[in-house]
């Protein structure tokens, strides 16, 4: 890993990120973030976070060449970076076990995280039932319903899932009640959060863990077509999948970056998770981003098929690299992220889940306007098991009950 | 009306703590802002309902669900202050930052201190992002009020008590509000702390829902803030309840103590007591 540049030592990225906490969380920030920065220097810590990612994540994951994909998109080539071959099936496992292995560091013997899909739960739960850490995932009630098999696998692994039922009972809210464990147990817990969000350094810290996507993306498509993408894409809820992927590529100045938000019903309307596209400044879970809020600053209740991109904020990095211009953010519907996940099926083979399925929409989109000789780069952030119910109703996939 | 200054020098003649109560903004809070004046409360902390309480627990949440389901507003919460100020106490109000972002922190603090506002209590404002509000509040002769906790380091309860006015607000356990049997056992310890390096005033909240805890409090802090008792209490019973918890809690404020020094520090290390 190397040094980045941002963000600065007080955890800005520009106008954003920073630290908006209760002062009861400041000393566990510090020391987490020197926590962090010792283990950064300490080549035997590195070299067992190396080792796991080897032999328990499955890395590196395979770059598939989409080549009927791209045949039906009539277009850029695109190519796929196989996060959804990982272990528990999404990237989300990066992050997860780098904080889990901090925890222990720290000497923490409780781990908490929040969940919105249920990927970063199963994933900090497995990280958790793998070095011998208690676990405690909390998961907005809305989403325990529509993520039923995900709370399944937490409970298999050996996690305790906490339903929260306040506020819209979504991502939004686990969050929140995420940071009241924390204030609370401060001692003996880490907080693993799942985005690239929240207060510094987690932000840094969460990036850095997810970095390793680009890093062997950027590595692999050079082996495979002789020069860097063209684009890099990916969909953006907190957006860690993203910044895993965008970060190796930042410095390229040819190569575009593009997020897709989740546009739910559509943008124009207030069914949407479009973060970037349609909020504004302000501060919310630690960090001053891009908001989704009312003229009192009041959060808004967000909308999306894919719980895990149905969060009113996103990572702070991102909103620097739309204010810079260095990166570019786009919004897809929900009817569109799920034909381009029906898409990916039959033209592929593959099952993403929903929220990786709003980035191969962009990525068909974007292959079409950049046109053949260029390349497209997505990364295919998770498998789509845990969406089959949804899938299933969304197309009516199911036959009716024998009898009727 | 008093300032918060002159609150505190009058209690301190009177060999007493000051009681300050809060309750969120919203449908029924004037009312019982009325009737806890009336029975003793020495200053005011008006919430300002936010959608997202990271430091409050289920019954604030409560309240300030029910104050955002009925349209408050910051415009509303400034009413509130305007109203309790009238009646001659010093009214802070308590916010998470990003309402005020939104406001404009310079705008929030000419229009709070046009109403009469006293102070602005921020528990999610750390002094490293508290540039442009403490600006604003000396422009406005406002008292900026910060938290300290016990897991704060030495260095940051200097920094942070040299940036408050009023008084400096210190957290009693580490957790979030919520009314607890028994008072903190880690407070005496973090207020001597605060008292090592500065002569502002010192408060003590998140747990005290008694009189017999607020006496125990008054017995080492300047100050006793109470919450969620006095929500729990306005959402059950209303504003005649407030009034007789505020009466038993300025009794408690008041008793002969024999105000016991804390020695030496204990342990600064943050507990769970009382959770």
């Amino acid at each position: 890993m190397t040094a980045e540049a941002l963000p600065d030592a007080s955890g800005h990225f520009g106008r954003f990120g920073g630290r908006f906490v209760p002062e009861a969380l400041i000393a566990a920030l510090d020391e987490l973030s020197e926590a962090y920065a010792s283990a950064r220097r300490d080549p035997g810590w590195t070299a067992e976070l190396d080792r796991l990612l080897r032999t328990y994540v499955g890395r590196p994951t395979p770059l598939t060449d989409a080549a009927r994909l791209t045949a039906h998109a009539g277009g850029a080539r695109i190519l796929l970076k196989r996060e959804d071959l990982a272990h528990t099936g999404s990237h989300k496992l990066n992050n997860a076990l780098g904080q889990a292995l901090l925890a222990r560091r720290m000497g923490k013997t409780r781990v908490i995280a929040e969940t919105g899909a249920g990927q970063h739960g199963v994933a900090t739960a497995t990280a958790c039932a793998y070095l011998g850490l208690d676990c405690v995932v909390y998961m907005g009630e809305e989403d325990t319903v529509r993520q039923a098999l995900n709370v399944a696998r937490m409970r298999m692994l050996g996690a305790t899932v906490v339903p929260v039922t306040t506020g819209t009972r979504t991502l939004k809210d686990a969050i929140t009640e995420a940071m009241r464990d924390w204030v609370t147990n401060v001692d003996s817990t880490h907080y693993v959060i799942g985005s690239v969000m929240g207060p510094h350094p987690f932000p840094m810290l969460v990036r850095d863990f997810q970095r390793v996507i680009g890093d062997e993306a950027r590595q692999q498509v050079q082996e495979l077509v002789g020069r860097l993408p063209d684009a890099v894409t990916a969909c953006v809820g907190g957006g860690s999948n993203a910044m895993g992927i965008f970060s190796a590529f930042v410095p390229d100045a040819t190569v575009d970056l593009v997020g897709y938000e989740a546009g739910g019903l559509g943008v124009e309307g207030a069914l949407h998770a479009a973060t970037i596209a349609a909020g504004s400044p302000g501060v919310l879970h630690g960090m001053r981003t891009f908001l989704l809020q009312d003229p009192d600053g009041q959060t808004l209740s967000t909308a999306s098929i894919s719980a895990g991109l149905d969060y009113p904020g996103v990572g702070p990095e991102h909103a620097w690299l739309h204010d810079t211009g260095r990166a570019t953010y786009r919004s897809v519907t929900d009817g569109q992220a799920m034909d381009a996940l029906k898409l990916l099926a039959h033209t592929e083979g593959i099952l993403c889940a929903i929220e990786t399925a709003h980035a191969v929409h962009g990525a068909v989109e974007l292959a079409r306007e950049l046109g053949p000789d260029k390349v497209v780069l997505v990364c295919l952030s998770g498998r789509g098991d845990k969406d089959m119910d949804t899938a299933a109703r969304w197309f009516g996939l199911l036959d009716p009950a024998p009898g009727r | 009306m008093n300032t918060l200054a002159e609150v505190f020098a009058a209690a301190r003649a009177e060999r007493r703590g000051v009681l300050v109560g809060y309750l969120p903004a919203g449908p029924g809070a004037d009312e019982a802002f009325a009737a806890m004046v009336a029975a003793g409360v020495d200053a005011v902390e008006v919430g300002l309902p936010y959608s997202d309480p990271v430091l409050d627990g289920p019954v604030i949440q409560e309240a300030v669900d029910r104050a955002l389901a009925a349209g408050t507003s910051p415009t509303d919460v400034l009413r509130t202050v305007e109203g309790v100020a009238r009646a001659g106490v010093p009214v802070l109000v308590m916010t998470y930052w990003n309402p005020i972002e939104r406001y404009g922190p310079a705008r929030w603090a000419a229009d709070l201190a046009a109403a009469g506002g006293a102070g602005l209590i921020t528990p999610d404002l750390p002094p490293e992002e508290a540039g442009p509000w403490l600006a604003a509040a000396e422009e406005h002769r406002l008292d900026p009020v910060f938290l300290v906790a016990p897991s704060s380091t030495d260095a940051r309860v200097a920094r942070i008590a040299g940036l408050c006015r009023g008084f400096v607000y210190a957290t009693a356990v580490m957790g979030v509000t919520g009314a607890r049997r028994e008072t903190s056992a880690v407070a005496p310890g973090l207020v001597a702390r605060v008292r090592a390096v500065t002569d502002t005033p010192v408060g003590v909240g998140l747990g005290v829902s008694t009189g017999d805890q607020a006496a125990e409090v008054a017995g080492y802090a300047d100050a006793v803030i109470v919450g969620s008792a006095f929500v729990r209490t306005v959402l059950d019973s209303g504003a005649a309840g407030a009034g007789k918890l505020a009466a038993e809690l300025a009794e408690g404020v008041r008793r002969p103590l024999p105000r016991p020094v804390p020695a030496a520090a204990p342990p600064a290390a943050p507990g769970l007591d009382g959770i």
